[in-house]
């Protein structure tokens, strides 16, 4: 917008309107709950004094106001969990009020009956850059954002252009808080662990509408209108088959999605669309393991104190599948393929709010007990939220088990950057056919999703066959 | 590391065991040098060596650099494998010719390798003035053929004698003066040496990378001690071996912290901090979330009056001052 007028409108706003935003309070931390406000809107505030107080999962903590002047707008109410690095309230510098005309907010449309449309969603990704006309009033009221700086030049560095470009985040969306406004490694290590979208509404009329604040209790109403446009709809990677309006109708209630299953959204989308997925099926004879483990788990319990399940051996097969097909233990760069050394299996964790794939690093070089402890131990620190981001990461293939909740075998969407997901199916005792006679067997069936950029089906199918067998001939000892 | 034995010597007394050491395990070892038989050193690094290993193999030279350097290479070509002590370290410039055009290019230019080591005290904050001083590694740093060695403890400064000793290339070895006595450390009682071209991790830390050598080492550890109590937590790497560089450590390290302060006591232009800039922007540019920093002495000759040297040198306040502005960048 090379127009010097907003440049200028900007600038003042800037000098004179604070943002405060939800703190990191720790690596891991991604979003963060106003447990209570201690300030109200008109309050005069002192720098560093207490401002509100947030919970997280690891701490709880009173946030001091980053600059002095008037409190004079609460984006985020007592009891709201927002992510880090959302705007959750404004300070107006001191004599402010009179000089910079309050930035007119587009209007929100009446919000539907039960829709709680918390603050500024954390996917909100910028839209196209508003039209100049209408950025002297609109624009964007809550945000320092270079984008706002009319063409000014962005600092950052080397390093944050690079993470920007890995992670698809516009530069001129983030507020920068190093020195003269530069953006710091750690101003855009915030926006990816708050999943990697800008904290700030963007500057566009459409999405000044997430300004609007939490709705009072909504009036009954016979023909509810659509809620006020949320963030989530204007992100990029959220397209509506159907028009907007012709989802709402009848009675309903409407959740915002969590930060985590905006993430996997995100994820599943974008594999879809990079990866062209073929499936695989097949059928494994597990009564050798099944007989092996039932002999074992009471044992391997009582000295190891951790539980024998069959994902360890599920881990070993696959070990020894990518060993013999190192294709599949790969990433695809362009037309390089990077064929990954280390082993490193993701186990797809269910979550009571959503889904987490800890990795099992450098699975070929354990046994058994090594996998198992390994597993357990990721599974509960990723119930309890403990998981550091580096578990996360650096998956070279993966595994998920729609089987333990009764799936006779599923489809998986591959987990990106791998080219491989082997989903196990129930294991359940069925008739089979042996040597002409018919035997009772515990089966399973396994499938393999796989990117046909990379693996053939010629492949994939001897890959299968290779966990199969490693199974259906288990000879390591567990105890 | 190897075990120690638990007692703490000096960093003097580590240069006398390494030679000690080292004379005992082969007698190819021989010293030359300015005063290092009858008077022992000018610090007392030979003391007792003439005594136990005789005049032939401690041999007290004329005041002449130029003839110890010299006679060093031709010893070495003949098959021992010389110390040649600089009775400061300053001086060595007087044998430039020698060791830049004769003993770095012999292998080279005649397959004649020269194994000699050419050691001496160096380094100010001691009072000694421009020409007692010096810091001159940069010199034979950008002179290829050579190994250029500044270590900051006495483990290192022993480990890394010995292996200069053993090493089949021409090694300079820079002991700093301020060190000699200040500094005490532990080492082991069994032989042992360090390699020769690796840095090592003084400190883990995870906002910035400080890098440094020998006294400016200590230096860096206490402005990194005040910056912890600020919350900065500074990764303080000593390079113990300036030429070759030991980039995969500094690498690794910026990749990690990706911001980069490079300490040391050398004058500013033409110091190694340029070049590990150099090697940062060719190598992890796009690692880098700030400008790599220096403290480095000011670009003029060591002032002689204390107060004047006390300005011209860096100190922990001026390396804690720097990290912070680099933290906040």
């Amino acid at each position: 917008m090379p127009c010097p007028y907003i440049g200028i409108e900007a600038d003042r706003r800037m000098q004179m309107a604070t943002d405060v935003v939800m703190p990191q309070m720790g690596e891991s931390i991604f979003e963060g709950t106003i447990t209570k406000w201690l300030k109200k809107p008109g309050d005069k505030v002192e720098r560093d004094e207490p401002l509100f107080e947030i919970s997280t999962d690891k701490v709880d903590a009173e946030i001091p106001s980053p600059s002095a002047g008037v409190l004079k707008e609460i984006k985020v109410n007592e009891g709201q969990t927002v992510p880090i690095q959302t705007v959750v309230a404004v300070i107006d510098g001191a004599g402010s009020a009179a000089a910079a005309p309050a930035p007119t907010p587009a209007p929100a449309k009446p919000a539907a009956p039960g829709a709680a449309v918390p603050a500024p969603p954390p996917a909100a990704r910028p839209t196209a850059p508003a039209p100049a006309a209408a950025a002297p009033t609109q624009a964007a009221p809550q945000a320092t954002p270079a984008a706002q700086r009319s063409g000014e030049r962005i600092h950052s560095s080397p390093l944050v252009r690079r993470m920007a470009a890995e992670h698809g985040i516009d530069l001129t969306t983030i507020p920068g808080t190093g020195a003269g406004g530069r953006i710091s490694k750690q101003d855009i290590e915030a926006v990816i662990a708050a999943g990697g979208a800008p904290a700030a509404a963007p500057p566009s009329v459409t999405a000044a509408a997430p300004a609007a604040r939490p709705t009072p209790p909504p009036a009954p109403s016979a023909a509810p209108a659509p809620p006020a446009v949320s963030g989530g709809q204007v992100h990029v990677a959220f397209e509506s088959a159907v028009p907007r309006e012709k989802m709402y109708f009848g009675n309903y209630t409407v959740e915002p999605m969590s930060n985590m299953r905006v993430r996997i959204a995100e994820h599943m989308l974008a594999s879809k669309r990079v990866s062209p997925h073929v499936y695989s099926v097949d059928e494994i004879d597990m009564t050798k393991v099944a007989t092996l483990r039932a002999k074992s788990k009471d044992e391997f319990e009582k000295r190891y104190e951790t539980k024998l399940t069959f994902m360890p051996f599920f881990v070993k097969a696959a070990v020894a599948g990518l060993r013999a097909f190192p294709t599949m233990n790969a990433s695809l760069d362009g037309t390089n393929v990077i064929l990954h050394k280390e082993i490193n299996i993701g186990i797809a964790v269910a979550l009571d709010w959503g889904l987490i794939v800890p990795v099992v690093k450098g699975a070929d070089e354990k046994n058994v007990l090594g996998i198992q402890r390994t597993l357990n131990d990721l599974a509960e620190r990723a119930r309890s939220k403990k998981l550091k981001p580096e578990e996360v990461q650096e998956g070279t293939f993966s595994i998920t088990n729609p089987g333990v909740f009764g799936g006779l075998f599923g489809l998986p969407v591959i987990s990106q950057p791998n080219v491989g997901i082997l989903g196990l199916g129930m294991i359940e005792k069925r008739p089979v056919v042996i040597n002409d006679s018919i035997a009772i067997r515990s089966m399973c069936y396994v499938t393999l999703s796989y990117d046909h950029r990379v693996v053939d089906g010629a492949v994939a199918h001897q890959f299968l066959h290779k966990v199969k067998e490693t199974l259906e001939n288990w000879s390591e000892p567990v105890l | 590391m190897a075990e120690t034995n638990g007692t703490q010597i000096t960093f003097l007394e580590a240069i006398k065991q390494a030679m000690f050491e080292e004379m005992e395990r082969d007698p190819a070892v021989v010293l030359l040098g300015e005063d290092v038989g009858v008077y022992g050193g000018a610090f007392k690094t030979s003391e007792g060596l003439l005594e136990r290993f005789g005049w032939e193999r401690v041999i007290d030279t004329p005041i002449s650099e130029s003839a110890i350097i010299g006679a060093a290479c031709g010893m070495s070509y003949a098959g021992l494998r010389p110390i040649a002590e600089l009775q400061f370290i300053d001086f060595i410039v007087c044998a430039f010719n020698q060791i830049t055009n004769f003993v770095a290019k012999g292998h080279y230019l005649w397959n004649a390798p020269a194994p000699m080591v050419m050691r001496g005290p160096s380094g100010g904050g001691v009072h000694g003035g421009p020409f007692h001083s010096a810091n001159p590694e940069m010199y034979f740093v950008h002179t290829p053929g050579l190994k250029v060695i500044y270590p900051s403890t006495p483990y290192d400064a022993k480990g890394l004698l010995k292996a200069a000793v053993r090493d089949n290339n021409p090694v300079l070895f820079f002991e700093h003066k301020f060190l000699y006595r200040r500094i005490k450390g532990e080492v082991p009682s069994e032989d042992y040496t360090v390699p020769i071209g690796k840095a090592i991790v003084r400190r883990e830390g995870k906002h910035l990378t400080i890098i440094s050598y020998a006294a400016m080492m200590h230096t860096s550890l206490e402005a990194a001690d005040a910056l912890a109590k600020e919350g900065i937590e500074a990764e303080v790497i000593d390079l113990r071996t300036l030429l070759p560089l030991d980039e995969e450590t500094i690498l690794q390290s910026v990749r990690k912290t990706n911001r980069c302060l490079v300490v040391h006591e050398d004058t500013k232009t033409g110091g190694i901090a340029g070049e590990i800039a150099a090697i940062l922007c060719e190598k992890a540019f796009g690692d880098l979330d700030g400008p790599l920093m220096r403290v480095t002495a000011l670009d003029t000759p060591v002032p002689y009056s204390p107060p004047l040297e006390d300005y011209f040198l860096p100190n922990a306040k001026k390396v804690f001052d720097t990290a912070k502005e680099l933290a906040r960048y």
